[in-house]
């Protein structure tokens, strides 16, 4: 596939069709996906020797922050194309993730919020990685309401698109900033590709699918919510060219 | 760009201009928070650095929507679209005149203040001089976030909430210069990226705005 053929889907009529074949399987996959790899993960991993059970809140705090972070990546990519190609399925696309990345974000906070009171005996700490989720989060919050505050389609678009690009600079910065402020609570990565230590393989592939999971539901809520939001803008279009008429 | 600079610098001092409303909330933050936390001399000093730097951060962001606010309102941003200078230099003139009128007179209280919360002495100058370099950046970057929220009704919260983690990186390594610095400890790192995050700003931001502004106006 040549990458012109990739901006057919920016069509919207071709975005609806092509969606209406994969949203199905894409759908499924992820419920099989999760539905195993959680069950998995649950119920058939041993208890780690120092936190006893509660390590299994694993496999919805790494796949959740996994997603909160990619999230926003792609809201960075599919703004960036809307600044440059205007096309508006990417700006719906971008609105439609944000909510699913706030969410994530919220999931990531709490479980880790959970997690941390039995083994570091506090919900909070001023953690550089808590604290650079929490500051994600407000970015998303942001987003989302300059989203909701404007009744313009494409000054929302183009607004939200311009703040997703500044956002992304800024986060990336009190990333750093927040690790020279403050030394951290949170363990290291334990899932890297190049290190020695790694999280042992019981807990890393029951883990691994769920990841999966995590990452083709992402897809399949940003696909429904993408579709949504292009019928909903129809129908707008639609009653406003009725309401001319009558 | 001069003849808009002091324009927008002698709206400002004038009566309605809100000239003095920053300086006068960060007077209130810096003489309540004893009464909040308590007269203790050595607990006072050890907070006062970041104490001085959010009370600033909060009468910088008290001002922002005054920014394009009024001039939005009246039509007169329409026509400075119009006009032959760029947006961009429009939006930089815009954030150095919300500078001189609220960073720089915070900026100058500081020390003062700062008698008042028991800052050790080596901070003092420490403190002036991260405040100074850092406030700039408050400017500009709240420059934009008026930018983004000029066409709005009722932009204020949403302003404060876009520009609350925009803010972050600067009230870290500002907050931490005046810390060290009143604690006698090197300064040299937050310092320099405090001076980093600032010319930063200053260079990027303003065509992020101008573009804003440019689709607000639309």
């Amino acid at each position: 596939m040549s990458l012109n053929a990739l901006w057919e889907y920016a069509n919207p009529k071709k975005f609806i069709e092509t969606t209406d074949r994969v949203l199905p399987f894409v759908a499924w996959a992820a419920a099989l996906l999760l539905a195993a790899g959680l069950v998995w993960g649950f119920f058939f991993t041993p208890d780690d020797y120092q936190q006893g059970s509660t390590v299994k809140i694993i496999y919805l705090h790494v796949p959740a922050a996994l997603m909160a972070i990619n999230a926003w990546l792609m809201m960075l990519v599919t703004s960036l194309v809307w600044i440059v190609r205007r096309h508006h399925v990417s700006a719906l696309a971008a609105r439609a993730a944000a909510p699913v990345g706030m969410v994530m974000t919220l999931i990531a906070l709490a479980t880790g919020a959970l997690w941390g009171q039995p083994m570091w005996g506090t919900w909070w700490a001023w953690d550089p990685r808590l604290t650079s989720f929490l500051i994600l989060f407000l970015f998303y919050l942001g987003y989302i309401a300059l989203w909701e505050a404007i009744e313009n389609d494409d000054t929302a678009a183009d607004l939200t698109s311009i703040l997703c690009l500044v956002g992304s600079v800024f986060a990336l910065l009190s990333r750093y900033a927040v690790n020279f402020w403050n030394q951290g609570l949170h363990q290291g990565a334990s899932l890297s590709l190049d290190k020695e230590e790694n999280v042992a393989d019981v807990f890393w592939y029951p883990l691994l699918v769920v990841m999966a999971g995590f990452v083709l539901l992402f897809v399949a809520l940003v696909l429904v919510r993408t579709r949504t939001e292009i019928r909903a803008r129809r129908m707008r279009a639609l009653l406003a060219r009725e309401r001319m008429q009558a | 760009m001069i003849a808009l600079l002091t324009r927008d610098m002698r709206l400002a001092v004038r009566a309605g201009g809100g000239f003095g409303l920053g300086l006068a909330f960060f007077l209130i933050v810096v003489v309540l928070v004893p009464f909040g936390v308590g007269p203790q001399s050595a607990l006072l000093s050890k907070i006062a650095p970041g104490i001085l730097w959010l009370g600033a951060l909060l009468a910088c962001l008290l001002s922002l929507d005054r920014i394009f606010a009024l001039d939005h309102e009246d039509g007169s941003l329409d026509l400075l679209a119009t006009a032959p200078l760029p947006m961009e230099g429009i939006v930089s003139v815009k954030a150095l005149a919300h500078w001189l009128t609220t960073g720089l007179p915070l900026v100058l209280a500081a020390p003062v203040l700062g008698v008042l919360l028991n800052l050790p002495g080596p901070g003092f100058g420490w403190l002036l001089l991260s405040l100074a370099l850092g406030t700039p950046a408050l400017s500009v970057i709240g420059t934009f976030g008026a930018a983004l929220t000029v066409g709005l009704k009722r932009g204020g919260l949403l302003l404060s909430l876009l520009v609350l983690p925009l803010y972050v990186p600067t009230l870290i390594f500002g907050a931490e210069v005046a810390r060290r610095g009143a604690e006698g400890l090197d300064v040299t790192t937050p310092l320099a990226l405090l001076a980093g995050i600032t010319c930063g700003t200053i260079a990027l931001l303003p065509f992020a705005s101008a573009a804003v502004l440019r689709v607000n106006l639309r």
